[in-house]
């Protein structure tokens, strides 16, 4: 019997975090309790993308989108919703600075400016269920390339739809896939097809989103291109602390192989081709391709020089073609869409060969200091400005943009000037950045640049695997270099020395991360060298960060006296009776910024 | 046999073989540090940086592990690699400050000391030892262990090794003489990989030159 209505509540990480089964469990009780059950069908699905505004709940067919929602507010939303027909405008989401609600999906900015791809069945569908994948086209892809087209047409059709990986190299998807099928077939080698889904920058969660909210688009994927290079064996090679997609994942294969979709004579075309789960440590390089087949070979996760490329000598030496999770979730659209239709999304021309442009779209997890953080998935060729502020919303607390970071903890900072740049593979690269694996994290007019450089390179140093002496060595002395800028002991000649470790990581590092590892420094001295020259040469943090170079005091003209901010200080540096002007003790002062953040009445100034 | 150039002198190469090895047949001396002709290249000292140019494209590799391909112009002094080099060394020399190896090879590279905050850290980390234990010794005895700039060369939980035959190969291969024979024992600091093995005890290291197949120029 049809359902007349399905409550789609998100079972993604971030909304699991405040407590989406027990609001599960609720509306599954209030169902019950009104004979509601078989009318209503209740379906867990995976991440929304809109993780701001978790705990979301989407009601279908209307689409009225819920969010921020608890579990106390479950009984009187099922019974007004489902009982009386009408949607609570309460828990509906209603956008920053404005009054009036926005009741449905389709019409929230953040949605609306989005097109999906990879991420085209989020929060439609059971994750763990084959039958949704199947009900929304799931699988009609395969069965379209193992029953009508060659090998060769599949490479060829991937070729010309422009796809470029989504992991952070930008190589062309469909040139990977000929060499390594070309590789196998002269050399009579078997070859192995691997999906990296070892994501490991700080904030990132494109691929994990994907695998928790629809892993059989990934199995699709590597499947069809499993066929296309003459792979039998594929790998996943997932980072530790994704367990729940880990989970989604192994139920997709488990329900793949009863449904004869992976395992033996699939879909009775007589290719066998089968998957296996392989769990990262977490480290950061093994996102990698060279060291993370080491570490799927049983070694310890280091990269290797690739001057022979892992399509020819990968994992086992055999011919490897490795792709990232969102490049084999673009696969089964372009099969089932054509590469003509890929080709109208993007930039630049491809017809001549895949590096002329950036086709299909890109997710991005938009963090930092935006309204609207989540996951997005944008044409490329979006300005940033765009995905920032019609997307994201903005800036938080009305604040001024001060610069976007792309690409991931190695990815550059780029300013104000360059909002208007279209977001593609290229134009990133020009700019000293880089598309990266999808990270996009916003700073605001509070944030410093040498103190986010000096935070990004402490990540790349903790990571470094440590193999080649520039990486090793000079992501260890530029940090030594950042603190004392950021404590006030910079010297004039530090801007030159990071430059020139610079150089030496671009031009002399083994693999792709240390090579990038030093764009965040110079993008930060390239387009903020006003900001470290204040650090150097005034002693001042313009942005008032640094703790070793700023002061808080009170300004006696704003002081009320309420005696807040002497009540919460932890060092007890304030003094001042109540109704009196406060006063800070500097030789006390930890500069913690309590003072700053409680006062009511701005009194609190840094300086 | 095939064609390449290197700083514009023809020469004919084995299509695969290393830029290395090419060159050092040439005459052309190219800096090398983790490098040993006995042990697999590794390319973790970056040192043997030359500049490749393949169809139109201009690049960066390592001598030691870039296999020559038919038309491949190599560059091996150009003012990029020189100053790579230089840096490499500033960064080497201020991880082994007080290295005499370290040391002379920066001068040679024209690195200056002083610019970076100074270690002592006798060891590299050039891998060296730990390729002789693997490969030509075949007794596994010490690895990396850690990541970063913790990386270090161990045996496993810094303890002596069942493993370690006493041969001594990892000293004698050691470029900055970090892992030293003091009385019977062989060590890097304070980890003692083992027991140096009687006939070794009599032996100055003729054996040793002799296992690794060193020719009359060493490396």
């Amino acid at each position: 019997m049809p359902f007349r209505a399905e409550v789609l509540i998100c079972m993604g990480t971030s909304c699991i975090e405040n407590n989406s089964f027990e609001i599960r469990e609720s509306i599954k009780g209030e169902l019950k309790k009104h004979n509601l059950t078989e009318e209503i069908r209740l379906v867990s699905t995976g991440c929304f993308g809109f993780c701001d505004a978790g705990p979301i709940i989407l009601v279908q067919p209307d689409g009225v989108f819920y969010q921020g929602v608890k579990e106390k507010d479950v009984p009187f939303l099922v019974e007004e919703h489902f009982l009386k027909g009408r949607p609570v405008k309460k828990l509906m989401y209603t956008p920053p600075k404005e009054k009036i609600p926005i009741p449905t999906l389709p019409e929230i900015p953040f949605f609306r400016q989005q097109v999906l791809i990879a991420l085209r069945n989020r929060g439609l569908i059971d994750p763990e269920k084959i039958t949704d994948y199947i009900a929304r086209d799931g699988y009609a892809a395969l069965a379209k390339v193992l029953s009508t087209m060659k090998p060769e047409e599949v490479i060829r059709e991937i070729k010309s739809s422009g796809l470029r990986g989504r992991g952070g190299g930008g190589f062309p998807t469909g040139i990977k896939w000929e060499s390594c099928r070309q590789a196998g077939e002269r050399r009579k080698e078997k070859r192995y097809v691997i999906c990296n889904a070892d994501e490991g920058d700080p904030g990132a969660y494109m691929d994990r989103t994907i695998m928790e909210s629809d892993p059989h688009s990934v199995l699709e994927g590597m499947i069809i291109g499993a066929y296309a290079v003459g792979a039998h064996e594929g790998y996943v090679y997932i980072r530790k602390e994704y367990p729940i997609a880990l989970d989604r994942l192994n139920t997709a294969l488990e329900q793949a192989r009863e449904y004869g979709l992976l395992g033996k004579n699939i879909f009775e075309q007589g290719f066998d081709f089968d998957i296996e789960v392989h769990r990262g440590a977490g480290a950061f390089v093994c996102g990698e391709s060279t060291a993370l087949m080491a570490s799927l070979e049983g070694k310890a996760g280091v990269p290797r020089a690739k001057y022979i490329h892992t399509v020819e000598y990968g994992l086992w030496n055999k011919p490897s073609c490795l792709n990232n999770v969102e490049t084999w979730s673009n696969i089964p659209v372009i099969i089932n869409r054509g590469a003509k239709w890929f080709t109208s999304i993007g930039t630049g021309d491809v017809s001549r060969s895949p590096w002329g442009g950036s086709k299909g779209t890109k997710v991005f997890s938009l963090t930092g200091k935006v309204n609207n953080t989540g996951l997005v998935e944008v044409p490329m060729g979006i300005t940033l400005r765009d995905i920032i502020f019609k997307i994201g919303g903005g800036i938080k607390k009305g604040k001024k943009f001060k610069m976007v970071q792309t690409g991931g903890p190695s990815g550059g900072f780029l300013p104000e000037e360059l909002l208007d740049l279209p977001v593609d593979f290229d134009s990133l690269t020009n700019v000293g950045s880089m598309m990266g694996s999808g990270g996009m994290v916003v700073g605001d007019e509070d944030t410093c640049m040498v103190d986010m450089a000096e935070f990004f390179i402490s990540f790349l140093v903790t990571e470094s695997c440590g193999k080649c002496v520039p990486c090793r060595e000079g992501l260890k002395r530029m940090k030594e270099i950042l603190e004392r800028i950021s404590n006030g002991e910079g010297k004039e000649e530090d801007i030159g020395l990071l430059e020139e470790i610079a150089f030496t990581l671009q031009y002399g590092a083994l693999c792709g991360l240390g090579k990038s590892a030093a764009n965040p420094v110079l993008t930060a001295i390239k387009y903020f060298r006003d900001e470290f020259e204040a650090h150097i040469r005034d002693k001042k943090c313009p942005a008032g960060v640094c703790k070793e170079l700023i002061e808080y005091g009170i300004d006696p003209e704003k002081c009320t006296g309420c005696t807040l901010c002497a009540r919460k200080c932890p060092v007890n540096a304030i003094s001042g009776e109540l109704k009196q002007i406060h006063v800070i003790d500097i030789s006390k002062c930890i500069k913690c910024g309590i003072c700053y953040q409680v006062c009511n009445f701005n009194a609190v100034f840094k300086k | 046999m095939i064609e390449i150039e290197i700083d514009g002198k023809k020469i004919g190469a084995i299509e695969g073989e290393t830029v290395l090895r090419a060159a050092k047949r040439l005459g052309i001396k190219i800096p090398t540090l983790c490098y040993h002709e006995a042990v697999s290249p590794s390319g973790a000292c970056r040192l043997c940086s030359v500049e490749v140019q393949e169809g139109n494209r201009n690049k960066v590799v390592t001598a030691c592990l870039y296999p020559v391909r038919p038309g491949l112009v190599v560059k091996t002094d150009t003012e990029r690699i020189k100053k790579l080099r230089k840096g490499i060394m500033e960064l080497l020399l201020a991880r082994s400050s007080t290295s005499e190896t370290i040391r002379e090879l920066a001068n040679e590279m024209g690195a200056q000391g002083g610019k970076f905050l100074e270690d002592k850290n006798k060891c590299i980390l050039c891998g060296l030892c730990i390729r002789v234990c693997d490969e030509i010794v075949e007794a596994h005895a010490i690895s990396f262990v850690g990541r970063g700039i913790e990386k270090k060369v161990a045996t496993p939980f810094i303890e002596i090794s069942d493993a370690c035959i006493g041969c001594g190969g990892c000293a004698y291969v050691c470029p900055t003489g970090a892992i030293t024979i003091e009385g019977e024992f062989i060590k890097l600091e304070d980890n003692i990989f083992g027991k140096l093995n009687e006939f070794r005890k009599k032996d100055t290291g003729e054996t040793m030159k002799e296992i690794l197949k060193i020719d009359s120029e060493g490396q």
